[in-house]
């Protein structure tokens, strides 16, 4: 497998403010990959990088061997991206939209494979509407649909679910993870944490411009190690100090940190020993929500560290 | 099609659709204009041997052609910033040469052809002459692309509407409002003559009304240098703005 995208060194500033801090990543043909920071850490930035919209001050960005800025025409052929912002041309029918944006890429006739995104996207009803008379939901349909007019082997998804219902975020995903499994790259940033978690198949993690963490999405789950076992106790005044001091208290109960699930029985048997009943019990498998806070506190105790 | 191509269909697309407003609507103001005026001065006014109904109305069709390219293209691309919809335009492979072509022609065809409706409305009020119409075809299309291209300069150049009227207002307006639309600049007093000629617009409607009756302010190739000088001093500068990707691409 060859490389979908390649960055290397990539710096920009905005004036003051750093917002690209020499990122640096190849992903593969045929990934599925996961971009993933607080709100400024420098995805935007970066996917606005890739695409041409913003230039960096240093470093080279490469789409299918193609260099964005010198070989932009045929980096751009291969490169689809569905912009974060719910934008639109009012003037337009959701067909006329398309058959402009695939004009755009040099494309006639390309009714068929339109026929056909608009069939995936649930917006077949909808082809001779107006932008300005579809809900929010359809207009980010049609920016996804905007995307792929041109078929594009990488395609870059920029918070595409955010504000969107539970129905066409399934079917966009279904959508998606086909063309994925068609073999199109797929570059994807989302706040939704269990989404990245259950899509890609390796993830980076950007913090203030810098990447702090990139593994497949395994070994970042395995980063954090074992379970945690949340107990609301009945009699709590008789838990005695030796389990008190291995718990944290959280929202009337207590966790405990467990390196696998072998501990837990012992835990149990312990808690029961000293008296105490239980009247609720939770255990809970680590997710990338933990993965992502530890890595980002782990990126602010590196950086107090250094100043 | 060609990226170049289908840009260049979307923005006539684009003010076809609203032709009421973008066509019909100039068009009914020009002919106001003309009836107005020449209600009040055609009796007893000639200018450079012409009735003065007659002299207006070349003086009407480029003021047509030149807002109506300038408002063209600027309207587009700043209603594409403020909307962000421009990134459909920014991500396709496209070239800024090509770019800028779509849109200066386009905004060159709104022009000529709202040019073309105030022509054919006004010229039944008073006898025109076609001395001639290669100097006239010249001087719209080249008014057209000053005024397209300033347009984009101006769409460019401002992130608010408040910005582009400014522009329009306090810049385009008087530039061709005080161009010889409305009179020769012989009539002028000595001192506003010679401010006249820093006009280039002076320029552009003095070389269009010598296409139409063979008389002019100023001597036609003068007039047709200046304005070719000027056509390739703002498209150049349009061009850099856009090479260096001054507020769209950052």
């Amino acid at each position: 497998m060859g490389v979908a995208v390649s960055i290397k060194t990539l710096y920009k500033n905005f004036g003051s403010l750093r917002a690209l801090d020499g990122v640096s990543l190849d992903i593969a043909e045929g990934e599925f990959f996961g971009l993933l920071g607080p709100n400024g850490a420098g995805k935007t930035t970066l996917i606005s990088a890739l695409a041409g919209l913003v230039r960096p001050d240093q470093g080279s960005l490469h789409v299918m061997g193609f260099d964005v800025r010198a070989d932009y025409r045929e980096a751009r052929r291969r490169l689809g991206v569905v912009p974060q912002e719910l934008v639109f041309d009012p003037f337009f029918s959701v067909r006329e939209t398309l058959r402009i944006q695939s004009g755009y890429f040099g494309i006639r006739n390309n009714d068929d494979w339109i026929d056909e995104i608009l069939e995936n996207l649930d917006l077949t009803g909808k082809a001779d509407v107006n932008m300005r008379r579809l809900s929010g939901g359809m207009k980010r349909r049609v920016l996804v649909a905007q995307a792929l007019v041109h078929k594009p082997p990488v395609i870059v998804l920029d918070e595409p679910t955010a504000g969107v219902d539970v129905e066409l975020r399934q079917g966009l995903w279904q959508f998606v993870q086909r063309l994925n499994c068609e073999g199109h790259t797929v570059i994807l940033t989302t706040h939704y944490l269990e989404e990245a978690e259950a899509l890609c198949g390796r993830i980076a993690m950007l913090k203030r411009g810098r990447v702090v963490a990139l593994d497949t999405t395994q070994n970042l789950l395995a980063r954090i190690s074992g379970h945690t076992l949340k107990l609301r106790l009945g009699n709590e005044a008789n838990l005695p100090l030796s389990l008190r001091e291995r718990a944290t208290q959280s929202e009337g109960g207590w966790v405990f940190r467990l390196a696998g699930f072998e501990e837990a029985e012992p835990l149990l048997a312990e808690v029961r020993q000293a008296g105490c009943t239980l009247d609720d019990m939770q255990l809970t498998q680590p997710d990338l929500e933990d993965v992502f806070l530890s890595v980002m506190l782990e990126e602010a105790n590196a950086s107090e560290g250094q100043s | 099609m060609s990226g170049f191509q289908t840009l260049l269909y979307k923005e006539l697309l684009r003010f076809w659709k609203v032709g009421f407003q973008t066509v019909a609507a100039p068009v009914m103001s020009a002919l106001l204009y003309l009836l107005i005026f020449s209600h009040v001065l055609d009796s007893s006014t000639q200018v450079n041997g012409v009735r003065y109904a007659a002299f207006l109305i070349p003086g009407l069709v480029m003021m047509s052609v030149l807002q109506n390219a300038f408002a063209n293209s600027s309207s587009s691309l700043i209603q594409a910033k403020v909307t962000g919809s421009v990134v459909f335009v920014l991500l396709p492979p496209i070239s800024y040469v090509e770019f800028f072509l779509a849109y200066v022609v386009a905004a060159m065809l709104r022009g000529l052809m709202v040019g073309l409706g105030v022509l054919v409305v006004t010229c039944l009020f008073a006898p025109l002459q076609f001395v001639a119409p290669l100097w006239i075809i010249a001087f719209a299309v080249l008014g057209g692309g000053i005024m397209g291209s300033l347009g984009m300069i101006a769409g460019i150049w401002a992130d608010k509407f408040d910005q582009l009227a400014g522009f329009q207002n306090f810049l385009i307006m008087p530039l061709t409002m005080l161009s010889g639309v409305f009179y020769s600049i012989h009539s002028l007093p000595p001192f506003w003559q010679q401010v006249s000629h820093f006009n280039p617009v002076f320029y552009i409607i003095d070389g269009f009304r010598f296409g139409f009756f063979g008389v002019s302010d100023v001597n036609p190739v003068v007039t047709l240098g200046v304005v070719t000088a000027s056509f390739c001093v703002v498209a150049l500068a349009t061009l850099a703005l856009l090479r260096s990707g001054y507020k769209l691409r950052y």
